[in-house]
């Protein structure tokens, strides 16, 4: 497994990447026309699509929080999203993303708007490329926007991992699987707080660092793109003073 | 957790509470802010299992038994054994724990110990392969939750590493194209040690193993699992609820310095 050389003598990588390159990365909002709100995410070879249903009334109905909305999410990947066929029924990884990426929702959505109600969030993989939780996040994030809910800022994913022995940015499938590390980070780029972090492989308290870093500079870039999905959805494609400041960098 | 009662009214008043106190860094039990309460490990008290090992982590308490068997291999990993962590929550353990399969608190539970295990390579997985691509030793590991009181996650991870430590299995041998057990009994193949330390986020301040009354008002927890090397070797941020990144990198060198003296403790008890 070791010896399959992942980044070549000038350190390309298996897709032609340089260390610190994302992937293409395409989102729109509101491809669904059921859901409140919706969007979809291409990320390298992934293809995502979120749904947000809410808010609604909570059933059952002990689960009720007097003080806020409920909030549930569902991480599911479709049967043919993957090489092997995958059973549809929810698995131990599937119930686990489900949570974690609740939870780096949840910091996001001003919940205290909505007492008595339900927000569910259903993101569905249709095909994955490795990081697709992260892809998740951010196509869900975007979702909720588009569905009107209040939020303080948006939320954006990213990871970093190492491969061949290097930190490397936005790892794909194959790097993800013969890779030595795989760290997926989402946050809220401008209030700065981290709300996903995991963590696998071996990182040298340095690398720790520098992979964590490398994955939050990722994310402020795709964050540039999300931010852009949405004011081309709301605003037909406008650009924002900020935005052209950041471009003239 | 499932098996922690939340009251909204208690909740908020014991947080104010709290938080007065870890301003000037003191804890309601009286400990310090990095401190772990009393760890006991005792192992090989189940002798029909493999290895196992109880675990006491102030009132949590935890029990971890190694079953090892023969199985396939996956079809991408034809020349290495299976490790399964499960952990469940008896309804024994808490007044709020309630029967039934592992719910999405108990799979995360035992996904990041796992991840602690797999990656930093405690088990030599290699060393678990029989026949190539045929069969290979599965190790099992389950955990049961005996009593909650907070931090099932290092008590787990604790419990699940002295346990495999102890573990010892018969060793399989190929005879006539068959797979034969002997009366031979060789220890499962460990070599590293890999310590998970859980931290809660309280206002602003990070406290190292919580009890279950921390974590009722906790914004957000974070575990990170070392290596004997001091590398990081899993992680996991849990409970809606953020951290700003100097606190991630700030839990990190605790997980270190922390995880240095627990390790200590577990190597002792498994020698």
């Amino acid at each position: 497994m070791a010896e399959k050389k992942l980044i070549d003598e000038n350190g390309i990588r298996t897709d032609g990447r340089k260390w610190n390159e994302l992937r293409p990365i395409k989102m729109e909002v509101g491809t669904l026309k059921n859901a409140d709100g919706s969007a979809y995410i291409e990320f390298g070879r992934n293809k995502i699509v979120a749904a947000v249903y809410g808010p609604k009334e909570v059933h059952p109905k002990h689960e009720v929080l007097p003080d806020r909305a409920l909030i549930r999410c569902r991480y599911h990947m479709a049967p043919f999203s993957v090489e092997e066929r995958k059973n549809p029924a929810p698995s131990r990884r599937e119930i686990e993303i489900s949570k974690v990426i609740r939870e780096a929702l949840e910091p996001a959505l001003i919940a205290e708007d909505y007492p008595r109600t339900a927000i569910e969030v259903y993101v569905e993989v249709l095909q994955s490329d490795g990081g697709s939780r992260v892809a998740g996040i951010t196509a869900s994030s975007l979702a909720l926007a588009d569905a009107g809910i209040n939020m303080r800022d948006l939320v954006v994913g990213c990871s970093a991992g190492i491969v061949d022995g290097q930190v490397v940015l936005d790892l794909n499938d194959t790097e993800d699987k013969e890779g030595t590390g795989d760290m997926p980070v989402a946050f809220m780029p401008n209030l700065n707080q981290v709300t996903l972090l995991q963590v696998d492989g071996i990182y040298s308290r340095e690398n720790f660092q520098k992979a964590f870093e490398l994955a939050m500079e990722g994310g402020r870039k795709v964050y540039q793109i999300q931010r852009q999905a949405l004011l081309d959805k709301f605003f037909g494609g406008m650009q924002t003073e900020s935005e052209t400041q950041e471009g003239d960098e | 957790m499932s098996a922690v009662k939340k009251n909204y009214v208690v909740e908020t008043l014991r947080k104010a509470q709290m938080i007065e106190l870890l301003a000037k860094g003191k804890r309601l039990d009286g400990r310090a802010l990095d401190e772990h309460r009393q760890l006991t490990i005792q192992t090989g008290l189940i002798q029909k299992a493999n290895g196992s090992a109880l675990v006491s982590l102030g009132n949590t308490q935890v029990i971890a038994g190694v079953k090892v068997a023969t199985g396939t291999p996956f079809p991408d990993t034809p020349d290495k054994g299976l490790l399964v962590v499960n952990a469940e929550v008896l309804p024994l353990a808490s007044a709020y724990a309630e029967a039934g399969p592992p719910d999405e608190d108990a799979i995360e539970l035992a996904r990041v110990v796992d991840r602690g295990v797999r990656e930093s390579e405690m088990v030599d997985m290699e060393q678990l392969c029989i026949v190539e691509g045929k069969t290979v030793y599965s190790v099992f590991v389950d955990v049961n939750i005996l009593n909650v009181d907070g931090n099932l996650f290092d008590a787990t991870s604790y419990a699940v590493v002295s346990a495999l430590r102890t573990a010892r299995m018969p060793k399989y041998v190929v005879e006539d194209d068959k797979v034969k057990a002997t009366e031979e009994i060789v220890p499962v193949p460990v070599s590293k040690t890999p310590v998970s330390v859980t931290m809660a986020k309280i206002g602003s301040t990070l406290i190292v193993d919580p009890t279950n009354e921390e974590e009722a008002v906790m914004d957000a927890r974070i575990t990170i699992t070392t290596d004997d090397e001091g590398n990081i070797c899993a992680g996991q941020k849990g409970n809606p609820g953020t951290f700003a990144p100097s606190e991630v990198l700030q839990a990190a060198d605790t997980s270190i310095r922390i995880g240095e003296k627990v390790r200590r403790i577990i190597l002792e008890a498994t020698a």
